[in-house]
């Protein structure tokens, strides 16, 4: 039984086949047709954003909470080329995103028509995969292939392409169940000797470390379940990096904290003293390794991914596993069951006596003196008013969202959005929308700094006109605050064009948009402040005032390797050479 | 050496673990790609070398299946084991791209170019020419009185010696296709 209908209707029918309940998206001339469908249907709803960047973004942070892929409907031309950053996000944090961009009339295409745009030659370096439909008979069985591309495998961002000619035509529905299976099916059983292996090197390892990544994230609840399983069995010691938080427990008691250059103390060096590194689901990123020659000098290193790519890309690796994270750790598991569940149990609480030492530096410590609230005490207060909640956190880019990787605590997968690989100001804010989009009665925070989050707060207007309550916690310290801490580190204290002079008033901006707007600037008033918050029904912006000249540690140096962390302002002079000083 | 069939996504026969991937030494492979032949697909293979900084000695793509729209690509490249390891695992995960076999690891191989030389001159130069032509196995596909175009197949290596050998003589213009490969043997890839 074949359905005919025009190109615009069948989009609408593909995202109902797929299942997809909310589209981020923005109008434009070559998407009108599309408009038009979704005006006649309840199926799915739509969130009118105010800039496409921020649809992207939001269908990031909606991908992320859910592990559902995010959907996007932009226009030809500058709707797509807007729409580039958040493709670049998705690509580097390997989110699944589907992106419908309308493109002027395959007859026209090449004339450098009005709103045109080369849509798919600019974004084939940006997304996993993306297809220009030529004509609407082909136009089903394309959005169910990248709808399958975007989340199989290692997940990102896929771009389709949709002329309006297409969207006007009709043609020949093919539902989701007749499509023919898509040749892309990467393998996610990972080798069986290699598998044996690392299970053999578990049972002999003296000073072995769980290396996580945001792979386990996007594998799924279930591998996340299984991580948990077999660190708790084990008793090894757990870091995670920045894209993996949440996926194990950080009230887990194998829990050491982040990783990387803000990471924690005694996480960095675990991982420089480890005999067994094991990595799940991370890719050995330039922030996690420090100098590369120097990176963990002594260990056997072990990498599970899907990617057959990322292994051996910049750290070499002695037993590779290409697959599922999920898959893998489940026959890690069985093997490691099978072979009588061993482990080097007398060494293992050596390490971890050494590990206790290099927890009791605690490299986080911090005192809150005065009355000029500290970002990290801000931080510390939020996690303490809201972890007993139902809670997501976004964040902008930047010292902030270290501290938040720092001080605050998740407990859960999914729990955690920020923008990783990319580093993209201006992420937190949209994506908090598309969080909240997604879980409606949950607490939605997004921790910011001043700078990132005016990159994209035209999305007020989205939050006020779909009632998102979205807790926008605003550390202000009106500066860029890591460009101006590398400015101190390297620079010789010139801070060039790292501060604001012309901020605007967050509580009268708040109030402009319909919002409610706090500012706290006094330690004492943070709690209250935070309550009220909290308390209130409808987007909020906290606008905290902290201490403007505060630097983010611990820290390793660029160009240094995990043993030679800054643990605070005393150790800094002149801890970064000239060879550091290239990196960024 | 015995022919490793590294098939797409397999990672047990994988060149990771036979060889010494971190060395600086700079190697040239000849990589067989063979992909679906869409619109598009060459300009994600070069956009995947030029964007991660990867070396194109030779490139030539043709369709080879015109029913089953398959295209192979046979790339000359040149780089340290890491980063030839890379470029395979990168065209890899192209999603267009069915196979990556890297000729230079997987076996023997054979490997031709076809080049059209354009030669002008007179008198003792032009039959010199045309002796070493002869010697060379080019075959004349044009001629004036004072010039002819050679078509030449052979290695790389044998283009450019017959090439050379012909500056002197009047050489005035050169196009040539890249290379195109095969594994020795019977079996197909």
């Amino acid at each position: 039984m074949s359905r005919q209908m025009t190109g615009a209707k069948m989009i609408v029918e593909c995202l109902k086949d797929q299942g997809v309940e909310v589209i981020f998206g923005y109008p434009g001339g070559a998407v009108l047709p599309i408009y038009d469908e979704v005006f006649q249907q309840n199926g799915i709803r739509h969130v009118l954003v105010r800039h496409e960047q921020g649809a992207v973004h939001a269908a990031e942070g909606y991908a992320r909470s859910t592990g559902k892929p995010g959907v996007v409907l932009v226009t030809s031309g500058p709707g797509a080329t807007n729409a580039v950053t958040g493709l670049t996000d998705a690509l580097l944090d390997s989110i699944p995103i589907v992106v419908l961009t309308g493109q002027v009339p395959t007859f026209m295409i090449g004339t450098d028509a009005f709103q045109e745009a080369d849509t798919v030659g600019i974004t084939r370096p940006c997304t996993k995969h993306n297809w220009l439909v030529q004509d609407t008979a082909s136009l089903a069985s394309t959005l169910h292939e990248a709808f399958h591309v975007a989340t199989t495998g290692r997940p990102g961002p896929v771009l389709v392409d949709i002329p309006k000619d297409v969207q006007f035509a009709t043609g020949d529905y093919t539902p989701k169940q007749k499509v023919k299976v898509s040749r892309y099916q990467p393998p996610v059983k990972g080798d069986m000797d290699s598998i044996e292996e690392l299970v053999e090197a578990m049972e002999r390892a003296e000073r072995p470390i769980f290396y996580t990544g945001g792979g386990v994230i996007n594998s799924g609840p279930a591998a996340s379940q299984l991580l948990q399983e077999l660190v708790n069995a084990t008793g090894f010691p757990i870091t995670s990096t920045l894209m993996g938080l949440g996926a194990y427990p950080a009230s887990g008691k194998n829990w050491l904290g982040m990783l990387g250059m803000h990471g924690l103390y005694e996480a960095n060096m675990a991982m420089h003293g480890c005999d067994l590194m094991i990595n799940i689901g991370a890719r050995f990123d330039d922030r996690i390794t420090g100098r590369i020659d120097a990176f963990s000098p002594h260990s056997k290193k072990a990498h599970i991914d899907i990617d057959p790519s990322s292994i051996n890309k910049v750290i070499r690796v002695d037993i590779p596993i290409v697959g599922d994270v999920g898959h893998v750790l489940e026959d890690v598991l069985k093997v490691w069951k099978a072979r009588g569940r061993k482990t080097n149990s007398q060494a293992l609480e050596k390490w971890w006596t050494t590990l206790a030492d290099w927890r009791g530096v605690d490299c986080l410590k911090f005192e809150q003196t005065g009355s000029i609230i500290r970002p990290q005490h801000a931080l510390a207060r939020l996690e303490a008013l809201t972890k007993e909640h139902d809670r997501y956190i976004c964040t902008e880019v930047g010292q902030h969202q270290m501290w938040a990787a720092q001080y605050l605590g998740f407990e859960a997968p999914n729990r955690w959005m920020t923008s990783g690989g990319l580093g993209t100001m201006g992420y937190g804010f949209p994506a908090s929308i598309g969080v909240q989009m997604a879980h409606p009665d949950s607490l939605v925070i997004n921790v910011a700094g001043e700078a990132s989050w005016l990159m994209n707060m035209q999305e007020m207007g989205t939050a006020i006109q779909y009632r998102l309550p979205v807790k926008q916690f605003i550390l202000n310290n009106e500066r860029l605050g890591m460009v101006r801490q590398w400015q101190e580190l390297l620079h010789g204290e010139r801070y060039s064009h790292s501060w604001s002079e012309a901020l605007p008033d967050f509580v009268k901006l708040a109030e402009a948009f319909g919002a409610k707007g706090i500012r706290v600037d006094q330690a004492e008033d943070l709690d209250e402040a935070i309550k009220e918050m909290i308390a209130y029904d409808g987007p909020v912006i906290l606008d905290c005032l902290v201490e403007k000249h505060e630097n983010c540690f611990p820290m390793i140096p660029s160009g240094e390797p995990h043993n030679k962390m800054l643990l605070g302002d005393a150790s800094t002079k002149d801890a970064i050479g000239n060879s550091g000083a290239v990196l960024v | 050496m015995s022919a490793l069939k590294i098939k797409k996504g397999s990672n047990k026969h994988s060149a990771y673990n036979l060889r010494p991937t971190f060395s600086d030494h700079v190697e040239s492979h000849t990589l067989a790609v063979v992909v679906d032949n869409e619109a598009g697909v060459l300009a994600r293979v070069i956009g995947l070398f030029s964007g991660r900084g990867y070396n194109i000695e030779s490139l030539t793509v043709a369709e080879i299946d015109h029913a089953g729209h398959r295209s192979r690509i046979t790339i000359v490249t040149t780089g340290t084991p890491q980063v030839i390891e890379q470029i395979k695992a990168q065209l890899g995960r192209i999603v267009p791209v069915h196979e990556v076999h890297d000729l230079t690891v997987e076996g023997a191989a054979v490997e031709r170019e076809l080049a059209l030389l354009k030669v002008e001159g007179s008198g003792e130069k032009r039959v010199e020419a045309m002796r070493l032509a002869d010697i060379f196995r080019a075959n004349v596909v044009d001629s004036t009185l004072e010039s002819f175009v050679f078509e030449i197949t052979g290695t790389p290596e044998k283009i450019d010696a017959f090439s050379e050998l012909m500056r002197p003589l009047g050489l005035s213009e050169i196009a040539r296709t890249g290379v195109a490969a095969l594994a020795r043997g019977q079996v197909a890839l």
